[in-house]
């Protein structure tokens, strides 16, 4: 017989090594589907490990990677702690970088001190807009953000696909459906030479480490602690619940509408509609994997970039499909959540109690 | 009595990982008898009684109990069935009937096949009209039980296991949910089925019932049986101080002089979902130096007043004054501002975040105190500190101010609720069923404090279940009944009871 008891409080140990351990055994288990593609597992994953560290482009690569990973990382975990499920950062994602090419490409032609603010700003405010109408939508009529905010998603690629054949189309773009470039002084620095990795880099670790002291240290992230736990008592003690959730939920979509804006000012200098492959799906694996703490979540974002870019040198050289980087992410979540169970609950066999005749 | 046994437990020993539910209880029961099963919470009564039932197996001890034959059989240890078959019938506090059966469906279930019912339907129901009439448990057996009273469910839940023929009838807390000529007519009953040779336990805290029903009293402590004695030997000092193991404090409540009006609602009208939550123009005044007691059954409104109070609903009509100022605009943070302080009801749900620390609920409804915090972060050294004081003045127990609060036990949470309330001298204070669930020695801390809050010029509105802690606290009494409140000037038990109930003189 298998008796499950909740532990009192898991030691900490267990709560950072959970997702540790989660994270190696979904790379484990990664070695079944390459056994069944025919690879050498040893050699594959040598070479997923050289695709990611094997050189300094490589290791740029992955920290590229990483960064739109941080920021729609922390704006699941901002949402999450605060029990609003932000399923859109997706969508606030485009927005953030629909509104970034709306002000970057030539409507506001200033210096890069002036420009770049006001273009992180807008998309900030973007990205904000698009959680905080499902999150009204849900305090006024009790619309379930789950449903609201992954619909929204698809409401707004089809916006964003309309608008780059539309309005903010390239006129100079061949016919392709993306928009006009970023005005130079609008782009981001990179931070090393002939290398794509960016400064949004830093400012995600930076937006991290504030994040991280908001949730722990402020009477906001207090308040947002406490109606995620127990909305009730939270209600009872006199905290403004709807006033609470309205403010996650513009840090959530700012924040994720900053990863847009990081990922069109700082990598790609313009707009098309395939600019995210699903960072803000990945974004939820992410926040989940660091145990929704935002420093966690430039770790997990690191370990799931270097899954992404490792994979995908793995599959150029070994001739596999690419297609196992998104294997081994939605193992590593599946490993997470097992294992968070693990950490909350003890798991005891008993032996049945013996049967007595009557 | 010199009648026979029926039933003896045996040194029975329980234990809980480390704690010892219970110690080498030995009981015994003889046919016909009531024995009243009395002890704080956590004192082990519902183990025991969970292992009588087959619910728990004993780590050491054996039950026996009397066969056909009447000789003492020892009875299987840790299952129900064999329980059942031997005649132990157990009604729990919370009541297990299926709420859209009718009585008579919920009395056979589980006892006759379901298929053989129709053919056996009239056997079955002269079986269960007679039981009825031999016990005095009246219920029409045709109604879907959810639409029974709670005194007709509970009543069905007897019927239950007596139709299974029990001889041994185990109940716990059977009054908790019932008003007081509900309670004496259940104890009649019960008193008419031990003519008949029924024997029953009861688990009980009210000691007036204990003291006026049963015929033999045992009090568990810690897990051990420390004290057992004949009723008509017993009073209530004598038990009390059995139950806590040390003199228990009587509460004095000297007369004062009330001062001004604290607060006033007038002519209150709320239209909730049900008429359990509605409240149908009510009002009252509560003033310095002064306890309101509100007493009724539960699920007559109560809840709803008590939300108005704490600023969570809104009154459809009528007007809500606190001091002078008139309310417009009610909201839990509107009547903190105003020095009023809330004890909720469900302390779990409403009072305390139970995976936050015991530091972070002390500071719950404090969070813009400059104590605690400076430009909008909080000073965790200060935190820590205030909750630690907290903790200590108010006697909280647990394993520390910053462990999650859901590791304090129920009394230890009450604690924590009463400091965080209390510390900010509320000019007023609604307790809502303050010393639900606690034992003896916490309660008594409970009432004392609001005793002394009141002493010191507060105002309390007490709303409570228990008709003697309303007594024994309230300068004035008001009586809940299906949304309606009324003042009552008498402190007669049986008139106020009759209110309860809904019947005007």
């Amino acid at each position: 017989m298998i008796r499950i008891e909740a532990r009192n409080s898991p030691p900490m140990l267990l709560k950072v090594g959970v997702p540790i351990f989660a994270a190696f055994v979904s790379l484990l288990l990664a070695a079944i589907p390459l056994a069944f593609a025919g690879a050498n597992i040893g050699t594959a994953f040598v070479e997923m490990v050289r695709g990611v560290f094997g050189s300094v482009f490589a290791f740029s690569e992955m920290l590229t990677r990483a960064t739109p990973l941080i920021f729609t990382g922390l704006a699941a975990a901002v949402a999450f702690r605060a029990r609003l499920w932000n399923i859109g950062a997706e969508g606030q994602l485009y927005l953030g970088a629909m509104a970034a090419v709306a002000v970057g490409t030539g409507v506001l032609d200033v210096s890069g001190i002036i420009l770049i603010p006001v273009i992180i700003i807008i998309g900030c405010f973007a990205g904000a807009f698009g959680m905080a109408v499902p999150v009204i939508l849900k305090t006024r009529f009790g619309a379930d953000e789950v449903v609201t905010t992954l619909l929204l998603n698809f409401i707004v690629l089809i916006l964003v696909q309309m608008m780059l054949e539309g309005p903010l189309k390239d006129p100079m773009g061949l016919g392709w459906p993306q928009s006009s470039p970023i005005l130079d002084q609008g782009m981001l620095p990179v931070l090393l030479d002939r290398m794509r990795v960016h400064s949004g880099l830093i400012i995600g670790l930076i937006l991290a480490l504030v994040l991280q002291l908001l949730i722990t240290r402020s009477v906001w992230g207090f308040k947002l602690r406490a109606v995620g736990e127990n909305i009730a008592a939270s209600r009872h003690a006199g905290i403004r619940i709807n006033r609470s959730l309205l403010s996650v939920a513009v840090c959530s979509g700012g924040l994720a509408g900053l990863a847009g804006v990081s990922e069109v000012i700082g990598l790609k200098g313009y707009l098309t509609a395939d600019i995210s492959p699903g960072f803000g799906y990945t974004g939820i694996v992410v926040a989940m994997l660091a145990g929704l703490s935002p420093v966690g979540v430039v770790v997990a974002a690191l370990f799931i970039a270097s899954v992404f870019v490792g994979a995908d040198s793995m599959s150029r050289a070994m001739g596999v499909s690419s297609y196992l980087a998104d294997l081994v992410v939605s193992m590593s979540l599946l490993c997470v959540l097992i294992g968070g169970f693990f950490a909350h609950y003890r798991v005891a066999w008993v032996s049945a109690p013996a049967k007595v005749k009557k | 009595m010199s009648a026979k046994n029926v039933l003896s437990l045996l040194s029975l020993s329980k234990r809980f990982g480390t704690t010892l539910a219970n110690d080498q209880v030995t009981l015994d029961l003889k046919r016909g008898e009531i024995l009243a099963l009395l002890g704080e919470n956590g004192a082990g009564k519902t183990t025991l009684m969970n292992m009588l039932f087959g619910h728990y197996l004993p780590d050491e001890g054996s039950i026996l109990i009397s066969n056909a034959e009447d000789k003492m059989v020892p009875l299987t240890p840790g299952h129900p069935q064999a329980a059942l078959a031997a005649g132990i019938g157990m009604v729990h506090q919370h009541f297990t009937l299926a709420e859209n059966l009718t009585a008579l469906e919920n009395i056979t279930l589980g006892s006759e096949p379901l298929w053989a019912l129709g053919t056996n339907k009239v056997k079955v129901r002269e079986k269960i009209e007679k039981i009825i009439k031999r016990s005095g448990l009246k219920v029409d057996l045709n109604v879907a039980v959810g639409r029974l009273s709670v005194g007709e469910k509970q009543r069905v839940e007897i019927l239950k296991a007596l139709y299974r023929d029990a001889k041994i009838l185990v109940l716990d807390e059977p009054t908790a949910v019932l008003t007081p000529q509900e309670a004496d007519l259940l104890f009649k009953n019960i008193q008419a089925m031990t003519l008949d040779g029924l024997s029953v336990i009861f688990i009980s805290h009210k000691l007036r019932e204990v003291l006026e029903f049963s015929h033999r009293i045992v009090v568990l402590r810690n897990g051990k049986k420390v004290g057992e004695i004949l009723t008509c030997d017993a009073d209530e000092k004598i038990i009390a101080n059995m139950m806590v193991g040390e003199d228990a404090k009587v509460l004095k409540r000297t007369k004062l002089k009330v001062g001004q009006s604290l607060l006033s609602l007038s002519a209150i009208t709320l239209k909730g979902n049900s008429l359990r939550n509605s409240l149908s123009d009510i009002s009252l005044v509560v003033h310095e130096h002064e306890v309101l007691g509100v007493a009724g059954v539960s699920g007559n409104g109560q809840s709803v007043l008590a939300e108005l109070i704490s600023g969570l609903s809104f009154p459809n009509l009528g007007e809500i004054k606190i001091g002078s100022n008139r309310i417009d605009k009610p909201s839990p943070m509107a009547m903190i501002s105003a020095g009023i302080g809330r004890i909720p009801e469900d302390r779990h749900r409403d009072g305390i975040v139970g995976s936050m620390t015991v530091a972070e609920n002390a500071i719950l409804e404090s969070l813009n105190d400059p104590r605690v915090q400076r430009f909008g972060f909080l000073r965790q050294e200060a935190m820590t500190d205030y909750a630690e004081k907290l903790c200590e003045a108010y006697d909280v127990r647990g394993p520390g101010v910053r462990f999650p609060a859901r590791l304090l036990s129920g009394g230890n949470i009450q604690k924590l609720i009463l400091a965080r309330v209390f510390e900010k001298l509320p000019s007023l204070i609604l307790a809502n069923q303050p010393t639900r669930g606690l034992d003896l020695g916490a309660a008594s801390d409970v009432e004392r404090r609001l005793l002394d809050a009141r002493n010191r010029g507060a105002g309390v509105i007490l709303i409570s279940e228990d008709l003697d802690e309303i007594l024994r606290l309230s300068d004035r009494i008001m009586v809940m009944y299906s949304g309606e409140l009324k003042e009552v000037s008498s402190r007669n038990r049986e008139e106020i009871g009759m209110l309860m109930a809904g019947k005007n003189k």
